[in-house]
């Protein structure tokens, strides 16, 4: 019920201000429910997206993306090995920038927030608004800033990959950024949260997949490794993009069987549904939250 | 009107609000006095969704309120800090909530806006602006769509004389078209001049709730501060 009029907001946020729903939903345990079905979220993302222009930071990030993409296309001798280069910049850079400056803005705009829920708006719409602006911003940064040059050197299918992999990263530590900033009121603690969410799904999640492999390489951990591998959005999109690249041969046994499952169309549409759900997931936890949250 | 029915809210061990029950009709102007931390802004927000009550109800016009939001297309605030965007500029402000709320109001009440010439300073960021000329940014945005139900908190601190008797003008004026006003101050003789009754809160409870004539004429007293100051006196006695 409550993730249909989310959706239903999200879905349609172009419907004229005037259609409104008589019949309201009576409900006391302190949630939001709809009164009226359309919400004013473009109009919102508007004013959310030219805060985020106002400051440089997103035009930075593109800057930088694109002088650290054109350096490694002009480094490498081959077009591949530089976007093996990016891929792994790709995969650092774009978390932790995408949940660091989420994170922080969410905070600098709270008393935007406060303003909003004074008036007669949805609270999900507010925080579904804030997503979208910064969904919106970082993505734009990302595919002009890696974009652009994976055009002019790698124009294939290999690059597309890598490309729709680094957004759907941004869109996913967006997401994840949105349920650390609502859940935890203190600004200082909620970017600690942050850094920590990303240190864990770039680093602390791989070696303890690493111990794991290690303490049980007795036993066939292949199709456990293939889960375990889905469940962390970044090793997803690393293994979907190194697949694309035809170096899975050097992945030995594990490499084969991903390759058998994730190389395949199915697999990336596996691949894609699991990163959807990982944008989805922490985003409905956040609207949750939020509904109930003092401000 | 406006009707809260035994709201409780706790932040950790401290009680806010502990059952208030209170029914609020259009054309009563009501004071919220009480000491410093006794409730009155967490009373005022829950009455906007702003503070999810744990327990309790609110009402409007007979509609519960409480999870729902389209009703505070008939609610005008003034916090008491007034916080807004620091990059955005007064004009855009307007612009922008103009904007949000297109299609929940029938009129603009620009009154308040003019008084204050706010087109002066509609060029400046928020962040620049000083503490009295936010409060009256504030102040204009309560009033500007024309609202049912006016919740204002500590309205007239920070305003220099001249603006502070602007915008009392504009709430006896409103007062007049039938309207629910509720403030809270802690000036007295402001309360007096605008308010018909009064609400005394204290650790979270209603200890009363009357009409000042009533109050007045309990106490003996002409005043309402002197008034006020008797019976908060019977009580630490009491």
């Amino acid at each position: 019920m409550k993730t249909t009029e989310t959706f239903i907001g999200l879905a349609n946020p172009s419907r004229p201000t005037d259609i409104r729903q008589a019949t309201a939903s009576k409900r006391s345990d302190g949630l939001e429910s709809s009164d009226r079905k359309n919400a004013p979220m473009f109009r919102i993302v508007k004013y959310v997206l030219y805060d985020i222009l106002q400051n440089r930071i997103v035009i930075g990030y593109t800057l930088f993306l694109l002088a650290v993409s054109f350096g490694v296309f002009n480094l490498s001798d081959a077009p591949t090995k530089g976007l093996v280069s990016l891929l792994n910049i790709a995969l650092i850079v774009t978390p932790l920038v995408s949940i660091v400056f989420a994170t922080i803005h969410f905070y600098n705009s709270y008393e935007f927030i406060e303003l909003l829920a004074a008036q007669p708006i949805r609270r999900s719409v507010i925080v579904w608004s804030e997503f979208w602006g910064l969904t919106l911003a970082l993505t734009m940064a990302v595919a002009v800033g890696m974009g652009l040059p994976i055009f002019l050197f790698t124009p294939n299918a290999t690059g597309l990959s890598l490309l729709a992999a680094a957004i759907g990263l941004t869109v996913v530590f967006v997401s994840i950024a949105m349920l650390a900033s609502v859940a935890t009121r203190d600004k200082a603690k909620g970017i600690g949260v942050a850094l920590l969410l990303w240190f864990f799904f770039s680093l602390l999640y791989d070696a303890l997949l690493l111990f794991l492999m290690f303490s049980f390489a007795d036993y066939p951990l292949e199709k456990a490794m293939l889960a375990f591998v889905s469940l962390n959005p970044i090793d997803l999109a690393r293994v979907v993009v190194l697949l694309q690249m035809d170096i899975s041969a050097l992945m030995g046994y594990t490499g084969a069987l991903f390759r058998e499952f994730l190389g395949t169309g199915w697999g990336i549409a596996f691949a894609a549904a699991v990163l959807l759900l990982w944008a989805a997931l922490p985003m409905w936890w956040a609207v949750r939250i939020f509904k109930r949250k003092d401000l | 009107m406006l009707e809260s029915i035994r709201l409780t809210k706790s932040f950790g061990k401290m009680k806010a609000l502990d059952g208030i029950s209170v029914r609020m009709n259009a054309g009563q102007a009501i004071s919220l006095v009480g000491p410093n931390g006794s409730g009155k802004t967490t009373f005022l927000k829950c009455l906007l969704g702003l503070v999810i009550p744990d327990s309790g109800d609110v009402t409007l016009n007979g509609e519960p309120v409480l999870g729902h939001w389209d009703y505070r297309r008939h609610i005008g605030y003034m916090p008491q800090i007034g916080r807004y965007p620091d990059n955005m500029r007064v004009g855009q402000l307007f612009d922008m909530v103009r904007e949000i709320r297109r299609g929940t109001f029938s009129r603009v009440d620009d009154d308040l806006t003019r008084a204050y010439e706010v087109e002066k300073f509609e060029n400046k960021t928020m962040r620049t602006l000083s503490g009295g000329t936010r409060q009256k940014v504030s102040a204009c945005l309560a009033f500007l769509f024309d609202p049912d139900v006016l919740i204002l908190d500590e309205p007239t601190a920070g305003l220099d004389p001249l603006a502070s008797e602007l915008l009392k003008e504009k709430v006896l004026a409103e007062k007049k078209k039938g309207k629910l006003v509720l403030v809270t101050s802690h000036i007295l003789s402001d309360l007096e001049e605008l308010t018909t009754d009064v609400m005394y809160i204290i650790e979270g409870k209603v200890q009363f709730y009357q009409p000042i004539e009533d109050l007045k004429a309990r106490t003996g007293e002409d005043k309402l501060n002197r008034a006020l100051a008797q019976v908060m006196k019977q009580n630490t006695a009491a």
